[in-house]
């Protein structure tokens, strides 16, 4: 049913975690349709410096938390913004259709977080 | 089952069993030398009809029929559900249009209830209780003159609990209906007496007691009105009309004789591993559950839910591991909504969610109830590590 590639994220997820310091949460999903995802992300320089991902869902939702997180490292928010669920399933080898729209939501995720992250920064800007 | 490196542990039991060898034995003269079709007259037709009647007679047996006739061969449990929901219905229309069935039920069941309901029948699914027991008082307040069928599973694989049928059955008949009872994943592991019991038609599988895939029975009580749902040359007395799948039906009967004889030893054998896992995949995790009833249910049943986590990531992270189970969880299901069959119980769709299914049989023994006992705690414990619902206590 899933790709070696996907399989391997399951198995071993790469950057599973919180921030406790995160400069941008985002979380999409829901418990109800059996699946959540929170992506946290610590930006120096306009670099994704670190991120992190909680997930709760089927194997397709761990696997691109965990691809989503490896593709956004060290890219900068414009390139990270950039990170489609296309992408991230292209890069996991292909999910399976069923997976495509339901499960696949960790890109999402992501620019959820990066969106925090800037209203955080134009209000820390006000601020000032 | 060979293993390849490690051994690999079938726990899927109801989703299909692997066909005993001698059933394979009793089927191979009906592919090769036996092929005849029981409708011709000529010896190699005759052989083959005279198997058709000895298959007929053994699974009659099972399930103590009144006779040998009272059974149509069909290709399955969908088939049969089909036949009986809407033969009986439509032949019994001119008395009523109402139907009874439970929310519990196989989709085999559900859909041809829906679309009796698109034709113009009133169809009520009854409730259950949290253990997915039938309410008795609600059956028997919707039970009225317009009501010509009730169909309600013997026992519902997903959650294992085994209706009270006799009970059911008393209900029914006080008003005249027809009761329908489809036994697919109940029949061949627990006795069933159509007489006894009082059951009108009964819907059995083959492949749900170690026989081919593609075979079934449908038990048709003698003075049960019905009508064919296919139309053709007439085969078994005009209800299913179509060539016999002679190979299968002989497997069917094969296994439902070995059935018969290991029966006893056998629920026993499963009751006590299945107490055991239920127990073993409970008792040291936290935040989880039992599905179906405590005790009412079927020897082979294994339906728990952890809190916090999905089943299919659970079915992966065992089949990692080569044991291979089933969830109701919507991401393990073609449709990506959760099992209605739990959600009837009373769960919420995110309990539903991380449900897991053993289903036991005659190839697991206690090292495998074993194996899967010690692998569930860190299998929980890494995807509730993951995942942001799980409370920090368990942290």
């Amino acid at each position: 049913m899933y790709s070696e590639k996907v399989m391997q994220h399951f198995k071993k997820p790469q950057n599973m975690g919180e921030i406790p310091d995160a400069d941008g949460v985002g979380s999409v999903g829901n418990p109800t349709c059996g699946d959540l995802m929170t992506m946290y992300i610590k930006v120096k320089d306009d670099r994704i410096e670190d991120v992190k991902f909680k997930t709760y869902g089927c194997g397709a939702a761990i696997a691109t938390s965990s691809m989503t997180t490896e593709l956004a490292k060290g890219k900068t928010i414009d390139e990270a913004m950039k990170i489609s669920r296309a992408s991230v399933a292209d890069s996991l080898g292909g999910l399976p259709p069923v997976k495509m729209h339901c499960s696949n939501l960790a890109a999402d995720a992501l620019h959820a977080a990066i969106e925090d992250y800037q209203k955080k920064q134009k209000c820390k800007k006000e601020v000032e | 089952m060979e293993a390849d490196s490690a051994r690999r542990i079938y726990m899927d039991y109801s989703a299909g069993t692997p066909v005993d060898p001698h059933v394979i034995d009793a089927m191979m003269p009906y592919l090769n030398s036996h092929f005849g079709n029981p409708s011709s007259i000529h010896t190699l037709g005759q052989e083959a009809k005279q198997a058709l009647q000895n298959s007929r007679e053994v699974v009659a047996k099972l399930i103590n029929s009144e006779t040998p006739e009272a059974i149509v061969f069909t290709s399955g449990a969908t088939e049969s559900n089909n036949l009986a929901i809407r033969g009986t219905a439509s032949r019994n229309k001119s008395r009523g249009n109402k139907i009874l069935t439970s929310s519990v039920e196989h989709m085999s069941v559900v859909n041809p209830c829906k679309l009796m309901i698109r034709n113009g029948f009133q169809v009520i699914f009854l409730p259950v209780d949290k253990f997915g027991v039938l309410d008795l008082e609600k059956l028997e307040a919707e039970l009225d003159d317009q009501t010509t069928l009730v169909s309600i599973v013997y026992a519902n694989p997903e959650i294992g609990t085994i209706e009270p049928i006799k009970e059911i059955s008393k209900i029914v008949h006080a008003k005249k209906a027809f009761l329908h009872v489809d036994a697919t994943a109940a029949c061949g592991q627990v006795p069933i007496d159509v007489q006894d019991e009082n059951i009108d038609l009964l819907t059995m599988s083959s492949n749900d007691m170690y026989g081919p895939k593609g075979v079934g029975a449908l038990y048709i009580k003698p003075g049960t009105t019905i009508e064919p749902v296919n139309q053709g040359g007439g085969q078994e007395r005009g209800l299913r009309s179509g060539t016999e799948n002679i190979p299968g039906i002989v497997g069917f009967a094969k296994a439902a004789e070995i059935a018969k004889n290991e029966m006893a030893n056998e629920s026993q054998r499963l009751t006590l591993l299945r107490n055991d896992l239920i127990k073993g995949l409970i008792e040291p995790i936290p935040y989880s559950y039992l599905n179906g009833h405590p005790t009412q249910r079927l020897p082979n049943n294994v339906s728990v839910r952890y809190s916090f986590i999905e089943g299919e990531s659970i079915l992966l992270s065992l089949d990692i591991e080569g044991v291979y189970a089933s969830s109701g969880s919507a991401c393990a299901a073609k449709t990506l909504q959760p099992s209605h069959v739990l959600l009837a119980l009373g769960l919420q769709p995110e309990d539903a969610h991380g449900s897991l299914m053993a289903t036991l049989g005659r190839e697991n023994t206690q090292e495998d109830v074993d194996k899967l006992r010690s692998l569930m705690p860190d299998i929980v414990k890494r995807l509730r590590d993951m995942s942001p619902l799980t409370p920090k206590e368990l942290k």
